[in-house]
């Protein structure tokens, strides 16, 4: 596997992490957050966290990963 | 004729006729009717997948299980963000194959990378199976939605037959086409009336909705967190439900094919990573749902809560605006869901499985064929056994869902055998029958069709290493 990829990889685990075993520690009303009860405070944080994580990931497999053929710059 | 009925039709016939216009000057082939002849931008894939993927259930479901069941609602919000995920490390590799052996359809993929029409068949059989019911609950979504919104004065049986004698017309004319272009309109109404909506009843009520939280909590302490008002909806029951859903997202063919619809694989990748963003106005539609719940607690049925809110607080030109955004986000997901399911018979079932030698433009016709076919199909159950596909929407998801091992490890695993993913997919089905059918959904507090995908993979990896490997057709770079 490329190393880009596998990067990519390890990223995209982490709205896994957060989202899904997480959740246990999470289910909580207190402390709520900007108006938020706490569960979905951190749903909704992670929810807008991952276009960043993914982006990351984006950029990570761009700058390890040779470009592939035929592929447009 | 009031004033809601008119922009409720209105939009009907706008929309459509913007979708029948969107395929002229195209030649019509299977390429450019199922997708779009490879060619939609960034711009235009998001707009369609998200016009396929935000349905009336948006609207009607989420806000309605907001309403009566609480903090279980919250998985909508999670299985989009991990499907997003999943998708970009997915889609560009699906998208390859697309490209390398020019398919149009799911069960093509598996045709291709397994070298087995059997295979192909048979997922074909199972995605028409999966979406008729699925269909059918757009279009019922769709009646109910029109029915309220104008009062009335527009019967839920003459809004379903009006839109989708319309949207036949322009799945017939444009393809997938006519799908993304009217995906815009429908994108764009769903947006105001749910910003409108959401940002609006909270502050109208409650001054903001930290107060109409607050408020919520101390009428009804447990409604927030899981399993909030439901009995098996807990902590255990949402994690294997949003792995299930996040996995079987791309799995539905409709949306699965939409990936061959992209000009590049880049154009997938980049669409990964800004498709979460769409997941917003789902919290705007559950802020609805938990308003409903402290303005108009008794109602009978959920999924109400939307529409008896906007009917309470806003006037009617307004709630007609929501009936018309309501009525083009069953029409265009419905369009996507005809178009792949006549696609599947004709191609799939029809071609590869009893005339593989059938021509082109054969398939074409007869694809097109289906579409009223499938139309009059799913008119036919919503108006007359509303009730008789319960069974079958229920085992939709979880049965789409049994394609990801698949799908995944023909892509990435050299080992995997045709033979290993034909029963490891048969294993996997009978068992989402068997305990749905049986009402043993949950099993041992999981989503059944989870512990049915568990299974199918097991079955999967075990045979694979039993059997003579049949190194698949598609895999994409063998050196790596």
């Amino acid at each position: 596997m490329q190393k880009g990829t596998r990067l990519a990889l390890i990223l995209g685990a982490l709205p896994f992490l957060t989202l899904v075993f997480a959740l246990p520690f999470v289910n909580r009303i207190e402390p709520m957050v900007l108006g938020l009860p706490f569960i979905l405070f951190w749903i909704l944080s992670w929810v807008i966290l991952t276009p960043l994580i993914l982006f990351a990931a984006y950029l990570i497999e761009k700058k390890f990963n040779p470009p592939e053929e035929g592929e447009e710059k | 004729m009031n004033a809601a009925l008119v922009i409720i039709f209105g939009t009907i016939l706008f929309s459509s006729l913007l979708g029948i216009y969107a395929g002229r000057k195209v030649k019509m082939n299977l390429e450019n009717w199922t997708v779009g002849g490879r060619r939609f931008g960034i711009i235009i894939i998001w707009l369609l997948m998200a016009g396929e993927i935000y349905t009336t259930f948006t609207f009607l479901g989420a806000s309605g299980w907001a309403y009566s069941k609480g903090a279980p609602s919250f998985y909508i919000l999670i299985y989009g963000t991990l499907a997003y995920t999943v998708s970009f490390f997915l889609l560009p590799e699906i998208w390859k194959i697309g490209k390398r052996y020019g398919l149009h359809t799911q069960p093509d993929f598996f045709i291709k990378i397994y070298r087995s029409r059997t295979l192909g068949v048979l997922v074909a059989l199972i995605g028409v199976c999966s979406i008729i019911p699925y269909l059918q609950l757009q279009l019922s979504g769709l009646g109910f939605i029109v029915e309220v919104a104008s009062n009335g004065a527009f019967s839920s049986h003459s809004a379903m037959v009006i839109a989708f004698v319309l949207t036949c017309a322009f799945v017939y004319t444009s393809g997938i086409r006519g799908t993304a272009w009217v995906a815009i309109v429908k994108d764009i109404m769903m947006l105001v009336a749910v910003s409108v909506v959401g940002i609006g009843v909270p502050y109208l009520y409650f001054g903001g909705f930290g107060k109409m939280f607050r408020a919520l909590i101390a009428l009804k302490p447990h409604h927030l967190v899981l399993p909030g008002a439901t009995e098996h909806m807990n902590v255990l029951w949402v994690m294997s439900t949003v792995l299930l859903t996040g996995l079987g997202f791309y799995m539905w063919p409709h949306v699965f094919s939409s990936a061959f619809s992209a000009k590049s694989a880049k154009t997938m990748k980049r669409n990964a990573v800004i498709m979460p963003f769409y997941q917003i106005p789902v919290l705007l539609v559950f802020m609805v749902g938990f308003t409903a719940l402290l303005v108009i607690p008794d109602l009978k049925n959920g999924d109400l809560a939307f529409l008896a809110l906007v009917n309470k607080t806003y006037p009617s030109w307004f709630m007609g605006f929501v009936g018309a955004a309501g009525a083009v986000t069953a029409m265009v997901p419905s369009s996507v869901l005809v178009l792949f399911a006549s696609a599947l018979l004709a191609k799939n079932v029809y071609q590869a499985g009893f005339n593989p030698l059938a021509s082109e433009e054969r398939v074409m016709r007869l694809s097109r064929f289906f579409v009223f076919i499938i139309t009059t199909l799913a008119l036919v159950f919503a108006i007359f056994f509303p009730s008789a596909l319960v069974n079958l929407l229920l085992m939709g998801y979880d049965g789409v869902t049994q394609f990801f091992p698949g799908v995944v490890l023909g892509l990435f695993w050299r080992r995997v055998t045709r033979t290993a993913v034909l029963w490891g997919l048969v294993t996997g089905i009978v068992i989402v029958a068997i305990l749905v059918s049986g009402r043993h959904d949950p099993f041992l507090g999981m989503n059944a069709g989870f512990v049915a995908l568990v299974v199918n993979a097991v079955v999967t990896l075990v045979l694979s290493f039993m059997t003579k490997p049949s190194a698949p057709a598609g895999q994409p770079n063998p050196a790596k």
